[in-house]
């Protein structure tokens, strides 16, 4: 990213519904007032926000950090949870390891991911069993 | 284009500039300036929150005098759903209807039976599925402008129809031509009105050119008048029922009313500002896909809770249940298989761009990273006393040119002390000096 980005940085607290889709909507609210075009804004916060809810769920929390300059919207998502064993069938619609307690709370159906991908320009997962989980989010901001 | 008319304004006398409202305000479209709160029109939406919160009644709500009426050869009154609700001792439609007419009004069209041709119609856009689901209702005119200013992206969801007052005006103007002979403007068309949007509306309309209210009285100015007919009309007795709506259309006050009078079980129905705002959030992130309709009020409970009604929100709710328990279901059914273009939006609603920095997205950016910088260097206390709604709402007021960093008192303090202990310095330096000597 270039030095003259916005730069913000969050922490997802673990277990906590409630504050979940905090960092989504203040991204928005700031691209809202860049006058960004509202179906990128609608990308970046609906592939935010399923990270950062992700995180809550399977990570026990973690840490957001995004970068906005002229061309594009980049987020890092980090957490020290458990990591995804098969990346590939995390991406697919509809794999899901939540628990019963989550699936009641109306998330666990697996769509998550596959919403990333879909709604972002570019996904890369990293991700290590028992050290935690790194995914990077870009959307192209069109002029 | 000409001003916005607003029908929420402000009594400078009475305002103390104590914040409350600067703090409440929804969309953030109120300041402290010199002790007196001040309204940023662009951002307004007329929901009439500051007029609740003000501990000195200092926010009102412009509206028509009643005496209004005189203008008109024939007076036709649109009391909507709510205003049923607000009489105890109430038993039925007609009593209210009598009492209108006992202050002067020739005739009464009810909204609630507009509002009945509304609900057949959203029926059959629904039906004929070419609505962009979850369609928004379009009655609330506080949470439609809030859509255009914060959710321009949801506009396309919205349904385009008049609202049911918009609707009652022009089959009761049509209605008042054909009994009476007189000219269209020779008619007076009179809404209640429980809510300052509505009356904003009437001034300022949406999905149409121009309204076919010619007059927004406030609950509050005819509630005393009309309990005095209604009482001398009790005592007269009122003659046969000439009620004009059902259980649907008179449901239409209270949350929730016209959603289920769509038929469709896949509804949400949101009332309050700040749930509407959350409801919105949710649907533009695409969370509430699965539902058909998404019915919308600013107010707690409804129109009955709009912010010009006297009586409580949740005891008129009550007590239009009980009203309602003797209609039929409905009164008006439109007729033919077609919606009647009448009733669809005949002028765009387009998006209000009064949240973005600056025209030039590259302009906006620099102004966004000038309004980071700032609001690092504020305390983050959000304490209002700079006028602000909030420390981050300062830095933006900063760099829009709307404020100064002085307004902030702890800024403000760090200065003075700064000063202080550099005075202190010199005074030890000429000290020094002196002693040189
Ligand atoms: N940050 C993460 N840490 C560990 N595992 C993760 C993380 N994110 C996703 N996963 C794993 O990938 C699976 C698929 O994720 P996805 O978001 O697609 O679905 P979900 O979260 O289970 O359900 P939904 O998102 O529909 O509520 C999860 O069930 C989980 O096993
Ligand atoms: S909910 Fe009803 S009373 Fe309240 S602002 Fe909207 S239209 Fe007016
Ligand atoms: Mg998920």
């Amino acid at each position: 990213m270039s030095e003259n980005s916005l730069h913000y940085h969050y922490v997802v607290p673990g277990d906590d519904f409630t504050r979940a889709g905090i960092a989504s909507s203040a991204v928005k609210k700031t691209l809202k007032q860049l006058g960004i075009y509202p179906e990128t804004v609608r990308k970046l916060s609906i592939s935010l926000f399923e990270g950062e809810i992700n995180m809550v769920i399977h990570a026990d929390g973690g840490e957001i950090d995004v970068w906005i300059d002229d061309e594009k919207i980049v987020a890092e998502l980090v957490d020290k949870g458990p990591g995804i064993e098969n990346i590939e069938l995390a991406m697919q619609e509809g794999w899901s390891t939540a628990s019963e307690q989550v699936r009641g709370l109306g998330f666990g159906a697996g769509m998550g991911l596959p919403n990333m991908k879909k709604y972002s320009d570019e996904l890369i997962i990293d991700s290590t069993v028992g050290v935690g989980t790194k995914v990077t989010l870009i959307v192209n901001i069109v002029k | 284009m000409a001003e916005y008319f607003h029908s929420v304004t402000l009594d400078k006398d009475a305002c103390r500039g104590c914040i409350t409202c600067v703090k409440r305000c929804p969309t953030e479209a109120i300041r402290v300036r010199d002790g007196k709160a001040r309204i940023i029109a662009e951002r307004c939406i007329d929901c009439g929150e500051c007029i609740r919160v003000c501990p000195h009644h200092a926010k009102h709500a412009v509206t028509d005098p009643l005496s209004e009426i005189e203008k008109y050869k024939y007076k036709v009154v649109l009391p909507p759903p709510s205003l049923f609700g607000q009489y105890k001792r109430q038993e039925d439609l007609e009593l209210i209807r009598a009492a209108l007419c006992e202050l002067g009004f020739d005739a009464v069209y009810e909204v609630a039976a507009a509002a009945e041709l509304v609900s057949d119609a959203t029926r059959r856009m629904l039906e004929e599925g070419e609505l962009i689901k979850p369609v928004i209702s379009s009655a609330c005119p506080a949470v439609l402008r809030l859509i255009r200013i914060r959710f321009p992206h949801l506009l396309k969801n919205v349904l385009p129809l008049s609202a049911p007052m918009e609707v009652a005006a022009r089959l009761a103007r049509e209605k008042a031509v054909a009994v009476t002979g007189f000219k269209p403007e020779e008619i007076g068309i009179v809404f209640i009105t429980p809510c300052p949007a509505k009356a904003t509306a009437i001034k300022n309309p949406m999905g149409t050119e121009i309204s076919g209210v010619d007059l927004a009285v406030s609950v509050s100015e005819i509630y005393p008048a009309l309990l005095t007919a209604m009482n001398k009309c009790a005592l007269e007795g009122t003659g046969p029922d000439t009620s004009q709506s059902g259980r649907m259309g008179l449901s239409w006050g209270n949350s929730g009313g016209e959603a289920a009078a769509t038929f469709t079980v896949r509804y949400l129905a949101a009332d309050g500002i700040e749930n509407v705002i959350k409801v919105l959030e949710e649907m533009e992130d695409d969370r509430l896909a699965d539902q058909d309709f998404v019915e919308l009020n600013a107010c707690p409970a409804g129109c009955v809770g709009g912010v010009l009604n006297i009586e409580n929100p949740y005891v008129a709710a009550t007590r239009m249940k009980h009203l309602r328990s003797y209609r039929p279901v409905a009164c008006n059914n439109l007729s033919g298989d077609s919606v009647p273009k009448e009733l669809l939006w005949d002028a765009e609603v387009a998006p209000i761009d009064a949240l973005r920095l600056d025209p030039l997205p590259e302009r906006s950016l620099e102004m966004m990273r000038e309004i980071e910088k700032i609001e690092k260097s504020l305390y983050g206390l959000d304490c209002g006393s700079c006028g602000a709604p909030s420390c981050r709402a300062l830095a933006e007021d900063i760099v829009l040119g709307f404020s100064t960093e002085d307004a902030c008192i702890y800024l403000l303090k760090d200065k003075v002390d700064a000063v202080r202990s550099s005075m202190l310095s010199l005074k030890i330096d000429s000290r020094d000096k002196s002693g040189d000597k």
